[in-house]
């Protein structure tokens, strides 16, 4: 099995972006035009074979989704693209925005024609705003040839792609509250049911999906929704960009198949080639702060949404965050905490308060000053907060913090005797 | 009318309420391009904020509530209702960058700039800022100012960045 | 129930019960006798299940469910109360109390609120194993209306809903996030630098002592100690319905009886009644509004009595406001015949004359307090309070308001019509008004003297009327959206009515600002009924038929919109700015 393919960043530093000739030159807007001979059932179907999905994090199926749109008869219904990459360590949308603007715009393209939606956005997170000029002038090439806009290819259906800008809140990766920031209100998550699907964007049926995952659907119309689900595991279709950051000695983005090894990603000298400087991995905390740390025991476990579940981890955004030995697990905790301390919405009570309460604690374990007492209450907070939040935000602040203490409870209970093995804690 | 920008640097003071109204115009107008607005207002103004003055006439040429329009920008982030310098120098503290030493960039900035993490020059040209992660982690740590963003710093590739934004005014 | 209402099995706590497809957990529940607590949820407006201690555990399933939000499923197994649960809604709570500053025996909320209440109910001791951190914050009370004290503010969400949905003012709003989270105004400024209308509907959603009524009572106990001032008041309809609610008495009972007794124990010099200066209201907008059909005056004429509504056309449609009748409200209309009429009458100098009011309302605190309300040579009324702080007198005086003996207004100005009496529900002016511009446009007996279109608690109810073959087209709405979207309309031209009735808050005055804290839809259509009912009851329903009004208009007035009438009982208007 391959350690590493090119079949979403196929195109990626090879064809210069947002040129519409050398992206067809390259086999861009083959799918858009099997789409277009096709009925939208048809495309579905393709999409539910591959087995793909949702990249942005949740990994819900995709094919569900579109499945259950298409059921949704009112109109018009909105095709949007979530661009707030805004998980800490993930920069794998960012690569296909900046180096393949023209595939996330084929993908949109084709879920367009699936819905007969005439109106997509792209919400490209505020910290990208260099990359909304680019993915414009994207947006404008296509247009000017005939992939976007009004009768595309001839065919009478029109897609017009519009660019929203975020402004700094990591709360708008969620859909609701993404699409609540699309309409110019603060994003703060909706209350739900209804469902996107049926009540989305301008209250309006609303299809959401990530970056990367509008950017396998060109690959999959292409290669067939099989042959692309083939890639992957039993449960995870296809290929994943993983970014590997923090201190892995090749920090970048990899395209990898579901299946190979978190050993693989991490030390394969194609991937991640391992710790940087020669050290010693000490963890690694995958899919992003919302995400769970993982030990080196842990490191043969294959990379799939399915089996990483089942050691407690998560492929989540795509992120690894490689730790060494010089890491402190308390110390880096407190600035996972203090990240989501500083991105909780305030809307619901346990995520508002009960994060900053978690913070605290792990600020006094830090300093040395926390107590028994404080621990129980620390492991009492988290499970409330995870429990009892309104969004994935607030339900998942506390997962880094639930798995580190399972692997490395000898160092907490250390912090507690005053000292820091790693040395980084001034206690 | 003049806007009257308070206790603002003199680069606010050229920033009128017609400026405003033409960047409100821009986006036709429409409630759910407020935030382009809001940044594009941020950016012209030379004083990296929105103010009071500001957000009403935005509220008012758009017909939103004054409360709405504030909301809004006391969410994002990236906005601010007090005046900051012309360049924000934001230099990532998440995960990734931290560990590579960000800790290490702010000290280099702080001593190029002679001011603290959250100050601003005298000059009212910097202010000196963390940020949430920028998408860069291949090169962190890593400064962003304005759109650009700059990796794998040392103290005299900072002090060239620095000079290189003074030389432009 | 509908047939075509599909009903929905499932099991609460153990015990099997049936609900109608999408009724929520917490509705279900209450059907086995369990009561799940709850806190930013409020029965009228939206389900928001931010607060998250309405968490239930349902079996089969990892995360908790909220209650108020979740809709019943065939077959679901709902635990309400299981440890996990009682712990979690324990610690939302410990969260609460961490940040809040428990000064309860100070506050104006105390016994009435929300937080307490519920404290009292979990059994959550005074633990101080979370990090306190009370913000203490600047108290805004220098409006005469309305007083927010943000530090006590639990942030749940009900008030901005009022204030931004539901009367589309956008004075108050949340604002920052995570621990920042507030609720505030834009830029933090004072309620006053805001579009506050002061209609005080905020001020009955809190659960807790965040924002409440500007407190006037000891300005009352002070006027009412002094040997050398005459202090008369005069009691709003709406209140006699709902002040029963302070001393358990069911919803809507009618109490005027008891309430007349309490003011007399208060020791008031003359109880009268603002039903009397309704009447005259009707007089002269009544008489406005033929002058305005018959002379081609700006159409539709719109009722003025509600100062929230005044505040709010004045700064958002101020181009409307020619469309505004210039009669005065009756508490204004009281106010400016007590200081001329009564004093003359009774021989006292008005510069004695303490003119107190009992509101269901914050808005009239500064529709007295306007400057131009002074047009019988004095502020025309001096002190306002409302129904809430009348119930506090009642309780510091220490009465059983309950036992206290039946007993009725003063003359003259306490004799009034049932068409006064209506005037504290949304939909009363205009039935008042009609059935004396009907008698008088016609010079025909009105028989049918209930307009029942123009009743209830719709935002926007309308009724055409036949004045003996002229036609008159009339709307009714409350709530100022609803406002909004007749003004609206006639601005554009897409309305045609004649007559238009607006009343700042939902359901009218029953649903008033300044009415006790728990009014919900329920409570005020009791209130409705209880004030149908007297108006039912009376023999004189109309007010051009009140002897006393007819007695004060040949003894002093003269006629309605005279010079005299023109000068103490009309008003103009004043466009305000927005920011």
């Amino acid at each position: 099995m391959p350690k590493s393919l090119n079949i979403v960043s196929a195109n990626c530093g090879k064809v210069t972006p947002g040129n519409v000739e050398e992206y067809v030159r390259a086999g861009g807007y083959e799918s858009l035009k099997k789409a277009l001979s096709m009925q939208p059932r048809a495309i579905v179907d393709e999409v539910v074979a591959s087995g793909l999905r949702g990249r942005g994090g949740a990994a819900f199926s995709t094919g569900s989704k579109w499945a259950h749109l298409l059921e949704v008869r009112e109109n018009p219904k909105y095709i949007v693209c979530n661009a707030d990459e805004g998980e800490p360590g993930t920069f794998k949308d960012k690569l296909l925005l900046e180096k393949d603007p023209l595939c996330v715009i084929e993908g949109m393209t084709i879920a367009g024609r699936v819905f007969d939606s005439h109106d997509g956005y792209i919400y490209i997170r505020g910290e990208y705003r260099s990359i909304q000029h680019s993915f414009q002038k994207a947006i404008d090439n296509a247009v000017a040839a005939g992939y976007l806009g009004n009768n595309i290819l001839g065919s009478g259906f029109n897609f017009h792609l519009h660019i929203m800008t975020g402004a700094g809140a990591y709360v708008c990766g969620e859909n609701s509250a993404l699409l609540n920031s699309i309409e110019g209100k603060v994003g703060r998550p909706r209350i739900k049911p209804p469902h996107l699907a049926e009540v989305g964007l301008f209250q309006m049926p609303t299809l959401v999906n990530n970056v990367e995952t509008f950017a396998c659907i060109a690959p999959i119309l292409r290669m067939g929704g099989e042959a692309f689900h083939a890639i992957g595991t039993a449960e995870s279709g296809g290929t994943k960009l993983v970014c590997l950051s923090g201190h892995s000695a090749r920090r970048g983005v990899y395209e990898v198949p579901f299946g190979v090894s978190l050993r693989d990603i991490i030390f394969d000298p194609e991937l991640g080639g391992g710790i940087a400087g020669g050290k010693e991995l000490k963890f690694f905390h995958l899919g992003g702060l919302s995400g769970s740390i993982g030990c080196p025991a842990q490191l043969d476990t294959p990379y799939s949404y399915e089996c990483l579940v089942r050691t407690g981890l998560s492929v989540g955004s795509g992120a690894v965050v490689v730790a060494d030995e010089s890491v402190c697990v308390v110390d880096y905790l407190k600035g996972v905490l203090e990240f989501f301390l500083h991105e909780s919405c305030g809307k619901c009570i346990p995520c508002q308060k009960g994060i900053r309460q978690m913070y605290t604690i792990i600020c006094k374990l830090s300093e040395g000053k926390a107590t028994q007492e404080d621990m129980c209450l620390l492991k009492e907070l988290a499970c409330m907060v995870t429990n009892v939040s309104f969004c994935g935000l607030g339900q998942t602040s506390a997962r880094a913090l639930m798995s580190a203490w399972k692997h490395f409870e000898p160092e907490f209970a250390a912090h507690l005797n005053k000292q820091c093995p790693a040395g980084v804690c001034k206690l | 009318m003049t806007v009257q920008p308070g206790q603002c640097n003199c680069a606010a003071e050229s920033f009128t309420e017609r400026d405003v109204v033409a960047i409100v115009e821009k986006y036709g107008r429409e409630q759910d391009q407020l935030l382009a607005m809001l940044l594009d207002i941020q950016e012209a103004s030379g004083s990296s904020c929105v103010l009071r003055e500001w957000a009403a006439i935005v509220a008012r040429e758009i017909g939103l509530p004054l409360s709405k329009v504030f909301e809004v920008l006391t969410f994002y982030s990236m906005f601010s209702t007090e005046p900051r310098g012309r360049y924000l120098v934001e230099i990532c503290k998440s995960a990734p960058c931290k560990m590579c030493k960000s800790d290490e960039v702010v000290a280099m900035f702080e001593k190029e700039l002679g001011i603290k993490l959250g100050k601003t020059t005298p000059d009212k040209l910097f202010t000196l800022m963390h940020t949430s992660c920028v998408g860069a982690c291949d090169i962190g740590p890593v400064a962003k100012i304005g759109e650009d963003v700059y990796g794998d710093l040392t103290p005299e590739k900072v002090s060239e960045i620095v000079n290189s934004y003074r030389e432009k005014n | 129930m509908q047939p075509d209402c599909k009903n929905i099995n499932l099991i609460i706590d153990g015990v099997p019960v049936s609900v109608p497809e999408g009724t929520t957990i917490l509705d279900a529940a209450k059907k086995v006798g369990v009561k799940i607590p709850t806190l930013c949820h409020h029965p009228d407006l939206k389900v928001r299940a931010t607060c998250r201690i309405c968490v239930v555990e349902i079996k089969g399933q990892r995360k908790y469910k909220t209650a108020c939000s979740t809709e019943v499923w065939e077959g679901a197994e709902v635990i309400t109360n299981s440890p996990g649960v009682q712990q979690a809604r324990k610690m939302v709570l410990e969260l609460i109390l961490a940040e809040h500053p428990q000064a309860c025996l100070g506050c104006l909320r105390n016994t009435k609120c929300e937080l307490q209440a519920l404290t009292a109910e979990m059994g959550v001791a005074n633990k101080n194993r979370l990090k306190k951190t009370v913000k203490v914050l600047p108290l805004d009370d220098c409006n005469g209306a309305i007083v927010r004290d943000a530090s006590k503010c639990i942030q749940c969400g009900r008030c901005t809903e009022m204030c931004q949905e539901v009367q589309t003012v956008g004075a108050i709003t949340t604002a920052n996030r995570s621990m920042s989270y507030d609720v505030t105004t834009a830029f933090g400024k004072k309620l006053r630098e805001t579009t506050c209308v002061y209609c005080g509907q905020c001020t009955t959603v809190c659960p807790v002592g965040a924002l409440y009524e500007h407190d006037d009572t000891e300005k009352v106990w002070a006027a009412l100690a002094d040997p050398n001032k005459h202090v008369i008041v005069q009691t709003a309809p709406s209140v006699r319905v709902a002040i029963g609610d302070e001393f358990g008495l069911p919803a809507g009972t009618f109490s005027e009886g008891h309430m007349v007794a309490a003011l007399r124990r208060i020791g008031f010099d003359k109880v009268f009644d603002t039903n009397w200066s309704a009447d005259v209201t009707i007089m002269e907008e009544g008489h406005e509004l033929i002058h305005r059909l018959t002379n081609r005056g700006v159409l539709p004429m719109i009722t003025s009595c509600s100062p929230g509504w005044i505040k709010f056309i004045e700064t958002f449609y101020p181009d409307m406001l020619p469309h505004l009748s210039t009669a005065k409200s009756p508490q204004q209309m009281f106010g400016a015949l007590v200081k001329t009429f009564y004093a003359e009458k009774a021989g006292i100098d008005p510069a004695n004359i303490v003119s107190v009011s009992v509101m269901p309302c914050t808005a009239k605190k500064i529709e007295a307090a306007r400057p131009e309300m002074n047009d019988s040579g004095y502020r025309d009324v001096d002190i306002v309070i409302t129904t809430r702080e009348f119930a506090r007198m009642i309780r510091r005086k220490g009465l059983d308001f309950c036992a206290l003996p039946e007993e009725h207004f003063d003359d003259p100005m306490g004799v009034a019509s049932g068409a006064g009496v209506i005037f504290g529900t949304s939909g009363g002016v205009m039935e008042a008004a009609l059935r004396t511009v009907y008698e008088v446009v016609t010079k025909k007996e009105l028989h049918a003297l209930d307009f029942k279109a123009v009743r209830g608690q719709q935002g926007m109810k309308t009724a055409e009327v036949d004045l003996d073959g002229t036609p008159v087209k009339v709307v009714v709405v409350n709530g100022l959206k609803n406002a909004r979207k007749i003004l609206n309309e006639i601005r554009e031209g897409k309305a045609d009515y004649q007559f238009v009735e607006v009343m700042c808050c939902p359901g009218g005055c029953v649903g008033g600002g300044g009415q006790p804290v728990g009014t919900v839809r329920k409570t005020k259509a009791s209130r409705m009924e209880g004030l149908y009912t007297a108006d039912h009851k009376m023999n004189i329903r109309q007010s051009h038929k009140n002897p006393a009004v007819i007695s004060m208009y040949k003894d002093f007035l003269g006629e309605p919109l005279g010079e005299k009438a023109h000068h103490l009982l009309h008003t103009h208007y004043t466009p305000r700015e927005q920011q």
